[in-house]
């Protein structure tokens, strides 16, 4: 045997018996699709379905010191955040560049619980360790590997959760709360969060625990689905994808992510990156991610197909689908600021042909 | 998995079914459902030159563009319209309704590296 490079979930046997399609994301095998995106894709639309999400990363931070070196970390104002109550925030380079965006849950008086993004586990881990206070007053735990994740998401998802948890009272939009084991200590976690657009929640469970759960879900008719529909359900909604819309060569006000960052906040201290926002927002920022809406019946919209303004290159798609709901071409894509005003008119370029295309609001989907 | 017996296939997943000098080509079953929902299809320009082995048409699921090659040389006489409108049919009905493009053989003894109905079904058992 060769080394197999890739990490596994938790629950590959699980997908494997759901004839899942399992792809490389992110350094992890996880399933693509299992009947097909579309079919997954409206599930979520007009039901429910889950997607293994164990790939990403879970971080607890607890201490004395937590708060105000969390405050020195992220973007989005953490004092603010009420316990058991959750924000989605950015965590940035000296140069104000994007190296996560994840979710911050308050759990504690002086405890946070971090969702970050698979691919970035290790760096993030490195960077939050290089700024640790010496003093012991901040503890930092990757729990990455202890839990299996499972993204319940659709507008059935409180019924089935209710039937799952009888005694749950289910948490609020952005809250989080605690499953109690047998001896009353807390083993898993639910969030009223997720990356469709969609109610829903997110739980965290020890990996023991993990198949069980995917297993009951099934048994309560949620449709299993892959990162296929993850993908066109997040653009549907305009969500930033790490990697491909955020980068450590762009910076949230560029991304359209201004209200995660509080800039302006006086009860916000400093934080890694503020300084070069402010330079930026001065200064005038050179792009923003716009979204674009093909105006023709055409193909699917991908990544890095080139846009163009009167014949000009200017810029190039940075996630692109055929969005399932609306049945049209969608992306979003770094335009020079001026070409950001919805209604603008440009083309993008699928290999010989160029398509019309306008600017548009997001979200690209509202529920009806 | 669905290979009809009298048609030629290709390595690349095309069949194609000869009627003298011109032929109609498609992508089999093995390929659609390997590609799962399709949903665009961009036919060659009828008139245009196809080389066997070059890429003539592409068809797209939701997550992938893959090029389509084609089994013969030739030009290309006719363009299957209804892909355009219901791209689906590449699924539902791959050797009928959902062929792409019609041609007239220009080099017939290429049809010589084409597969057999049995060498190709070997070939996706494998």
């Amino acid at each position: 045997m060769t080394h197999d490079p890739l990490k596994h979930s938790p629950l590959e046997e699980a997908h494997r018996a759901c004839g899942a399609r399992m792809v490389e994301f992110g350094g992890w095998l996880m399933p693509v699709q299992y009947t097909g995106i579309l079919d997954e894709h409206r599930a979520v639309r007009s039901a429910t379905g889950i997607f293994d999400i164990s790939h990403m990363g879970e971080v607890l931070v607890s201490g004395s010191g937590a708060e105000g070196w969390l405050e020195g970390l992220l973007t989005n104002r953490v004092g603010k955040l009420a316990v058991g109550r959750g924000q989605y925030t950015l965590m940035l380079n000296e140069a104000g560049g994007v190296i996560d965006d994840l979710i911050l849950y308050r759990t504690g008086e002086q405890e946070y619980f971090l969702v970050i993004n698979a691919a970035c586990r290790d760096r993030d881990l490195e960077w939050m360790r290089g700024s640790l206070p010496s003093d012991g007053s901040v503890l930092l735990n990757d729990l990455g590997d202890d839990y299996a994740a499972i993204a319940l998401q659709g507008p059935g998802s409180e019924s089935i959760l209710k039937g799952l948890y009888p005694g749950l009272e289910a948490p609020r939009r952005n809250a989080i709360t605690a499953l109690l084991g047998e001896d009353g200590r807390p083993v898993s976690l639910v969030a009223r969060t997720g990356y469709t657009g969609e109610d829903g929640f997110e739980l965290f469970v020890p990996v023991a625990r993990g198949k069980a759960l995917w297993d009951a879900l099934l048994a309560a008719g949620v449709k299993p689905c892959g990162l296929g529909a993850r993908d066109t359900l997040r653009l549907e909604m305009g969500y930033p994808l790490n990697g491909s819309d955020l980068s450590a060569d762009r910076t949230p006000l560029e991304a359209g992510l201004e209200k995660f960052v509080a800039l302006d906040d006086p009860l916000k201290p400093g934080f890694i990156g503020r300084e070069a926002l402010l330079a930026q927002r001065s200064s005038g920022f050179p792009s923003r991610l716009v979204p674009l809406r093909l105006d023709v019946q055409g193909p699917p919209l991908r990544p890095h197909y080139p846009v163009y303004s009167g014949g000009e290159a200017v810029g190039e798609t940075s996630s692109g689908a055929l969005s399932p709901s609306l049945g049209e071409g969608i992306a979003l894509a770094y335009l020079p600021q001026s070409l950001g005003v919805p209604g603008t008119r440009l083309e993008i370029g699928v290999r010989s042909s160029r398509y019309p295309a306008t600017v548009v609001t997001l979200p690209f989907y509202r529920k009806p | 998995m669905n290979v009809p017996t009298d048609l030629r296939y290709a390595k690349t997943h095309e069949w194609i079914r000869i009627d003298g000098e011109t032929a109609t080509v498609g992508i089999t079953d093995h390929a659609q459902a390997e590609l799962t929902d399709i949903v665009y299809a961009e036919p060659p320009k009828v008139g245009s030159l196809v080389r066997a082995g070059a890429t003539a048409a592409v068809v797209e699921s939701v997550k992938a563009a893959s090029d389509i090659y084609s089994p013969l040389s030739g030009t290309v006489t006719e363009v299957n319209g209804e892909l355009a409108s219901n791209p689906a049919l590449l699924n539902t009905d791959p050797f009928g309704q959902g062929w792409i493009y019609r041609m007239t053989i220009s080099s017939p003894a290429e049809a010589d590296t084409l597969l057999s109905p049995e060498a190709y079904s070997a070939q996706i058992a494998g």
